[in-house]
């Protein structure tokens, strides 16, 4: 299966999820890279050290700013000149506007929160958890190209070395893919992510006894690099803001870990993080209904164990 | 001792009356205001709007908006929750010409029925006693029902409004004038949030109340206008799941006896059902009455407890729950009921007048003849031109109540429930006296205690309920779950309980609560602690009005979202 | 300013959603609601609109039923609704829906295109820029701040890095996030008003789609299987003895969690 793989770059690096996307597709046959925006050449050869044996390039102007609509002007041109099987995206908040307007352009199908992708008598196949991730479904296309996008994250790039050739195109832009405009933009230096998108989360539940217990996952949370989140009863309580609320009322989330504190296991709150990729929980009573669904259950008293994990991990880094 | 109904709270009827405020460009003018969307409501609306349809000159003099019904859950039927087996009778009159019983939303008709006394591990069968035989009557969901009425109501011109609450009786001048609606956007202070909006002054000609059990403008218009019954209102509490099953179950069941325990001293009356829902579902219940003495009494464990014997478990073993919900059931039947069911410009319909016959665990055909009846009083009052306020204009309607073979039947049993407050064995013998003879013995009237006044005790109940494993025993949480309850958190509290309390009363209410919404606190000194309580998990069944405290109606649209039940 | 809300019926979000097997498509008959998001832009448009005037349509695609859950909007303000209602519709791809959409957009000539950007789980994420590339305007999305001018739109949207503010020339179509407001209650007088309120229905002929591109049987994708989700593998129970927080970190490394 031949695929074309959307690479986005930042500060002269390619990002994770696309690289990802890009060692899947290489994996199910020949893959191709495709780079846009200012300096697209000059980064796109690192992209074969994960799997591209060639990688596409276009630096237009149209394309210097993070817009959606010059990019499909440039990924339709490329597809009618290489005519890719699939084109596939890791999922961001830019290349899912791409992936879409692509699907307009050339009037393809779109199969779109994949976490994974396989080949099956010869077709390609995607996979997508639905229903807040109780159920797994299997979906493919009916004809080509196939467009893919997925989850942010959910494929890991994979280094095996090697070059890929850098080809640079051109091409035509449509009169209406450079009205919108980028007034201004910002970075920023975050205090820690929000927990809508952090990968990591450490949660407090009535199990940490008082308000001060949060000091401690704070810091957990910090030397983890992630967010801290908390249950709808200690919310209630004023222990910690309802913007942290995990749950059926509060925010559902899906980090690749998240480590549960004192927290019971209420289907309310579970409802809000089964997605999580692994779920640690540490509860001092061992009946409690959390530690039906966790990957790691730890009986102990969190205030000795939280601790002493921040600790561990801070002496690793 | 500890009695709940030494801490009720700091309410009283007269926070639910008051006089309009709205100025003429808040409030909103209808004919006829009917409070609730169940089955009593629904059936008057529908009836109204029929005898309007053919009746234009009467329809004109009701304005813009001659039928207006409030409903307080996210949609009709939201809160409805019963068994539910019913006469169809009423609903047949009521859509008489228009529609046939095979348009109506029913499993069909009782296909056979069987009735046990239940001990731990045997089911001895009985022959179904002449107040439980149900040859003809209907299988359905009332809360589909409520959708469906509510579809059929909109098509004969009245307006349904759900999301919401009534929370104020208009009084002025010593008639009803209408009711005032809930604010919505307060925050768990009160406190106005950007997205408040101030609840409206409804005002009507006419106002029917069918709130159902507990209802709230109900025990405001009874304690108004002085309308209390002889004997104080009860209630019991109901429990129920649906399942979808393995197999079809072909008959009705209802058990008595085990889990419950017999003697007198405890106050365990009641019972369970469990009703074929087509071929696919199946819902068991269990009811029991709120007097129960022991703290740890929870209907919902007990149902629990219910479902491990044999008989339960070769239906549903293998099955999957699909829905849960709780309600209470108005036990008080005749002697409780209001002097009058109406009073200048309203009249009480439903199972909120206390129209419910439980030994034959029927009020839904009620609520729906008396709807109809309360329709047709007002139409006629409307045609003659009268005006629907003054003192006796609607006086027709209780003369019709009166007239009804339902008043009848209620008279039968009127002391039936009362009889097992002396046990079981007692109990059941009184009532097949009364059964027999057909309520003239034994006469005189036996009183009724008010639920909050049994005294409680701890006799070990909790020792006996299984702990949940999540596929066949449910814990409370999970439950409350799988009632759709996704209620606003941070809203204010709609339950008005004492905060500090005799540990036992803490400890009942906690066993009591089938959503798990109170919870003992920390001990404060003298026997005292404090309660914890998580009003968003509150159903909204009642039954903490019964037992010392009083539910009034949360923000609009909050709640459980029954579909099944 | 003329403001089109496209809004989706999705069924309520209670514990009873699940994907009937025979069809392999999401179950919907249960109760319908809007979609949450969606409520989000009716705010916006209303705001909008009560800042500079104007009319606000809803626009959907949907079954006759759907036009219960347009009532909502209608009754928090808008002034009209629209909905696509096909049997041939039933079961469309991504194209097939922005397809449809664009047609009565088309129709209607807005100044401005609402969506509410739902969660990646839903139907209908990433509609906007497909509907946008068959309307041939500009497209911003994820948008948690906006204002209107009369002859464009300037939206904030965060992004992995930061923020971004985008201008976009009128016509547009901006997909707003559930941060960009709170939906009003509606009032009584507005739920009760709704009814009265213009409801159209057009078929997939009347906004130019060819019943072949439609549909189940149009759609470019196809859902293949069902599958529980795997079990999550065997569970590590730890009894803390003073060793746990070694053991978490031991087992978070090696799934390279870190």
């Amino acid at each position: 299966m031949k695929s074309l793989v959307y690479l986005e770059h930042y500060h002269g690096e390619l990002e994770k999820g696309g690289l990802g996307v890009l060692g899947k597709a290489a994996s199910l046959g020949d893959a191709a890279g495709v780079v846009l925006g200012e300096g697209a050449a000059e980064v796109a050869a690192a992209a074969g050290a994960f799997g591209a044996a060639k990688v596409y390039a276009c630096d237009a102007p149209e394309l210097a700013t993070p817009l959606p609509q010059a990019r499909v002007d440039a990924l339709a041109t490329l597809v009618e000149q290489s005519s890719p099987d699939a084109v596939l995206f890791g999922a961001s908040v830019l290349s899912a506007d791409v992936a879409s307007g692509l699907a307009a352009r050339l009037g393809a199908g779109l199969n779109w929160d994949l976490t994974d992708l396989a080949e099956r008598d010869g077709e390609l196949v995607g996979t997508r958890p639905a229903l807040g991730d109780t159920v797994i479904v299997e979906v493919g296309w009916t004809a080509g190209p196939r467009l893919g996008l997925i989850r942010s994250g959910a494929l890991d790039p994979v280094e095996s070395g090697g070059t890929a050739e850098v080809e640079t195109f051109e091409t035509s832009f449509s009169d209406f893919s450079t009205l919108a405009t980028l007034v201004e933009q910002t970075q920023e230096e975050s205090s820690g992510p929000s927990i809508e998108d952090a990968d990591i989360i450490v949660a407090g539940g009535r199990g940490l006894g008082s308000p001060e217990g949060f000091t401690m996952l704070e810091e957990l949370a910090a030397a983890l690099g992630g967010a801290v989140g908390a249950t709808r009863a200690v919310v209630d309580a004023g222990w910690y803001p309802y913007s942290t609320q995990v749950g059926q009322t509060g925010k559902t989330v899906s980090p690749k870990l998240y480590i549960a504190c004192g927290i019971s296991g209420a289907i309310q709150h579970k409802v809000g993080m089964q997605g999580s990729g692994t779920i640690v929980a540490i509860n001092k009573d061992p009946n409690a209904p959390i530690f039906d669904f966790c990957d790691v259950g730890v009986v102990g008293d969190l205030h000795q164990v939280v601790p002493k994990l921040t600790e561990l991990v801070r002496a690793r880094a | 001792m500890a009695r709940p109904i030494d801490f009720s709270p700091p309410f009283g009827a007269i926070d639910a009356v008051g006089a309009p405020t709205d100025g003429p460009d808040e409030r909103i003018d209808v004919g006829v205001l009917i409070v609730g969307a169940g089955p009593g409501g629904l059936a008057c609306a529908i009836r109204l709007g029929q005898l309007l349809e053919e009746h234009p000159e009467v329809r004109e003099r009701l304005g813009d908006v001659p039928i207006a019904v409030l409903e307080k859950g996210k949609q009709a039927g939201s809160h409805l929750l019963s068994g539910a087996i019913v006469n169809p009778s009423p609903l047949r009159e009521l859509f008489k010409g228009r529609l046939r019983t095979a348009d109506l939303p029913t499993y069909g008709e009782v296909p056979g029925e069987a009735v046990y006394v239940l001990t731990r591990r045997s089911a001895l069968r009985i022959p179904a006693p002449p107040t439980m035989r149900n040859h003809g009557n209907v299988i359905l969901s009332v809360s589909e029902l409520g959708r469906f009425l509510a579809e059929q109501a909109e098509a004969v011109g009245a307006v349904v409004l759900p999301e919401t609450a009534a929370t104020k009786l208009l009084v002025q001048h010593g008639r009803v004038v209408g009711a005032r609606t809930g604010d919505r956007g307060r925050g768990r202070a009160g406190e106005p949030l950007p997205t408040f909006e101030a609840g409206n002054d409804v005002v009507a000609d006419l106002t029917v109340l069918a709130e159902g059990t507990q209802g709230y403008l109900t025990a405001a218009a009874i304690d108004q206008f002085g309308l209390h019954g002889e004997n104080p209102q009860i209630w019991a509490l109901g429990v129920k799941e649906v399942w979808r099953v393995r197999k079809p179950l072909r008959r009705i069941v209802h058990t008595m006896g085990w889990p419950l325990r017999t003697s007198a001293g405890f106050g365990e009356f009641g019972g369970s059902f469990i009703y074929p829902m087509g071929d696919e579902l199946v819902t068991v219940g269990f009811v029991a009455g709120l007097e129960a003495t022991d703290v740890e009494f929870s209907v919902h464990d007990v149902l629990q407890e219910f479902k491990t014997h044999r008989l339960v478990w070769k239906i549903l073993g293998g099955g999957e729950r699909v829905a849960w919900g709780a309600k209470t059931i108005t036990e008080g039947g005749y002697h409780s009921f209001p002097r009058k069911f109406n009073a200048p410009g309203l009249m009480l319909v439903g199972e909120g007048a206390g129209l419910v016959n439980v030994p034959r665990l029927k009020g839904v055909h009620y609520a729906i003849e008396s709807g109809r009846l309360a329709a047709e009083a007002a139409f006629r009052a409307l045609q003659r031109g009268e005006v629907v306020s003054r003192i006796g204009a609607l006086d027709t309607y209780d003369e019709s109540l009166r007239a009804s073979p339902m008043w009848k039947q209620l008279y039968e049993v009127r002391n039936m429930r009362q009889a097992f407050d002396k046990g079981f064995f007692m109990g059941g013998a009184l009532a097949s006296a009364m059964t027999v003879t057909k309520g003239r013995a034994p006469n005189g009237r036996f009183p009724t205690h008010p639920n909050a006044a049994a005294p409680l005790r701890k006799s070990g109940r909790a020792s006996r309920y299984p702990a949940p494993d999540g596929s066949y025993i449910f814990d409370k949480l999970s439950s409350v779950f799988a009632s759709g309850n996704r209620t606003r958190d941070d809203q204010p509290s709609h339950l008005k309980v004492r905060t500090t309390v005799r540990r036992p009363v803490a400890e009942a209410w906690q066993w009591m609560c089938p959503a798990h919404v109170y919870e003992v606190g920390r001990d404060v000194g003298d026997g005292m602690v404090t309660v914890e309580i998580t009003p968003s998990n509150c159903v909204q069944c009642g039954a903490i009005t019964a037992k010392g405290g009083r539910l009034t109606p949360p923000e609009g649209g909050s709640g459980p979202e029954y579909t099944l039940t | 300013m003329k403001i089109a809300v496209c809004v989706k019926q999705v069924p309520d979000a209670t514990v009873h959603k699940r994907i009937d097997p025979a069809t392999k498509r999401l179950d919907r008959s249960g109760e319908a609601a809007l979609n949450p998001t969606d409520l989000n832009a009716v705010e916006e448009a209303l705001r909008i609109k009560e800042a500079q005037g104007g009319e606000v349509v809803l626009v959907s695609l949907g079954p006759e039923k759907a036009l219960d859950s347009l009532r909502k909007a209608l009754a928090m303000g808008a002034d009209r609704a629209v909905l696509v209602s096909d049997e041939a519709a039933a079961g469309s791809d991504l194209l097939g829906t922005a397809q449809a959409l664009a047609g009565a957009l088309e129709r209607e000539s807005a100044d401005l295109v609402l969506f509410g950007q739902s969660s990646g789980d839903s139907d209908g994420a990433v509609l906007w820029a497909a509907v946008a590339d068959r309307l041939r305007r500009p497209v911003i999305s994820q948008v948690a701040s906006l204002t209107a001018e009369a002859d464009s739109v300037t939206g904030k949207r965060q992004t992995e890095h930061g923020y971004d503010v985008i201008r976009a020339p009128l016509p547009a179509i901006v997909a707003v996030s559930d941060a960009i407001n709170e939906p009003r209650y509606p009032s009584l007088k507005g739920i009760m008003g709704a009814k009265s309120k213009a409801q159209e229905t057009l078929a997939l002929a009347d906004v130019g789609v060819d019943t072949s591109a439609a549909g189940e049987a149009g759609s470019r994708t196809t859902v293949l299987e069902l599958a529980p989700p795997p079990s999550r593998g065997d569970q590590v129970k730890i009894e803390d003895d003073g060793s746990a927080a070694q053991k978490v970190l031991d087992i978070v490394v090696e799934r390279k969690l870190l």
